[in-house]
């Protein structure tokens, strides 16, 4: 029951639109459906990043901590988008915060289990690389804009 | 002013400051009321010259409501020797005023479109008056959204006016900062990352864009605009180039075959796209 709910929520969702039946079912069985309370920590910088969230609801701040001043906020995710990239890169580990900036539901997926998924299957592990490079693209030149400060002068 | 100079566009007209707001650390915002005449009707999106005696004179958008223009409203950041005399200058000061110049917003000819407007920083300035044009005949166009970016949340212009167009007057409102301490539930991320957001469920080819901050700024977000299906043809944007006689004479704003102040400052994107590329103009 939980497998068939968890592949539909993972269908429904910007990133994985173009998997087919067969792909979702191989990453379902390392889906978990969560919700975050507003305000809460989803994950913490230097945590194993032993999960990715998949954000089916809400806004996610991603934060750094800076010692003696509030956390800094570089980056907010919404519905459609993905938390924690750490879990692809040695050493598996969370290089910021992530904290509930409303309530946030998502699907969870266990990276051990996904990166076990990829070795035993490596055309999963090529759709993950061809459909969510793009997004990690977008976001990446997005924060080389918000890098120049553009509004500083202008 | 006898009437000879009163029509010669490089003499300034006495104007007078009336009130004078504080909108940030290094900009102000004052309306000006005329000493020598009637009030001189404008268009959204031009500029006018402000002359701050014995200092010099500067380029400056118009940002008031161009249905009230009885008050004319300029918003200045302290960038340099003119725009920190302009920003001292207190209610009851005078200082010259040429113009308007240039091209406008086309407001009008976007009806029954999503109208879409997206600010960078200061750029809300220049599209204030547009916005209150569009939100003053709000039922007319399919949508009025405001997409605006600033630096942090305490760099956010006209702040209640930008609340108040959000929650009373139809607009759809996104605001978005580059950097925010916890506690700012609004969004952090540059406009582009919001693009898609704001366009909702509208047909891109029925959306009209009007984009005014930074010129990369413009730049990378009328592209996305175009991938997203947004006609080139149906986004304009206002440039900023070192204005001097505001009337095409002096050749210091040529920006390739155009003059920015007599030519623009507002362009449409489809014929200056391929220029705004180029890096050595």
């Amino acid at each position: 029951m939980e497998l068939h709910s968890i592949k539909d929520l993972l269908a429904d969702h910007p990133v994985f639109k173009d998997f087919d039946e067969e792909t979702l079912d191989l990453l379902a069985g390392c889906g978990r459906n969560e919700h975050f309370a507003k305000g809460s920590l989803i994950y913490k910088e230097g945590d194993e990043a032993d999960k990715v969230y998949i954000i089916r609801r809400g806004d996610v701040a991603i934060e750094i901590a800076a010692p003696g001043r509030p956390a800094i906020v570089v980056e907010t995710l919404n519905q459609g988008d993905v938390a924690g990239w750490s879990w692809l890169v040695p050493p598996y580990r969370s290089s910021a915060d992530a904290r509930a900036v409303t309530e946030v539901s998502a699907v969870s997926l266990d990276a051990n289990c996904v990166r076990g998924k990829c070795d035993d299957h490596p055309a999963l592990g090529y759709q993950i690389f061809k459909t969510w490079l793009p997004h990690l693209t977008k976001r990446v030149r997005a924060q080389r804009l918000q890098l120049l400060d553009l509004y500083g002068a202008g | 002013m006898d009437a000879a100079n009163a029509q010669d566009p490089m003499v300034p007209h006495r104007y007078r400051v009336a009130e004078v707001w504080e909108e940030l650390d290094d900009v102000t915002t004052m309306s000006l009321l005329p000493v020598d005449g009637p009030p001189r009707p404008f268009k959204a999106g031009q500029f006018n010259m402000l002359y701050a005696y014995g200092v010099g004179e500067a380029a400056i958008s118009i940002s008031g409501d161009p249905a009230v223009p009885e008050r004319l409203i300029h918003t200045t950041r302290n960038v340099g020797r003119v725009s920190a005399a302009l920003t001292r200058l207190r209610a009851g000061d005078m200082l010259g005023v040429r113009g308007p110049f240039g091209s406008d917003w086309p407001v009008e000819d976007q009806k029954g479109r999503h109208m879409l407007f997206v600010a960078g920083g200061l750029g809300l300035a220049p599209l204030r008056g547009a916005v209150c044009q569009a939100l003053a005949n709000r039922l007319e166009y399919e949508e009025v959204s405001l997409l605006f970016g600033a630096r942090s949340p305490d760099d956010l212009l006209y702040r209640s006016q930008v609340a108040e167009w959000g929650a009373f007057s139809g607009a759809n409102v996104e605001v978005t900062v580059d950097m925010a301490a916890r506690g700012w539930t609004g969004h952090v991320g540059v406009v582009t990352t919001r693009l898609e957001r704001i366009l909702g469920t509208s047909d891109p080819a029925n959306v009209s864009v009007f984009i005014c901050g930074p010129e990369i700024m413009m730049r990378f977000t009328a592209q996305d605009l175009t991938e997203l299906g947004v006609p080139a043809s149906r986004i304009w944007v206002s440039m900023e180039r070192n204005m001097k006689c505001a009337l095409g004479f002096c050749g210091h704003c040529q920006w390739g075959p155009d003059f920015v102040c007599k030519d623009g400052p507002v362009f449409r994107y489809d014929q200056i796209g391929k220029r705004l590329a180029i890096r050595e103009i």
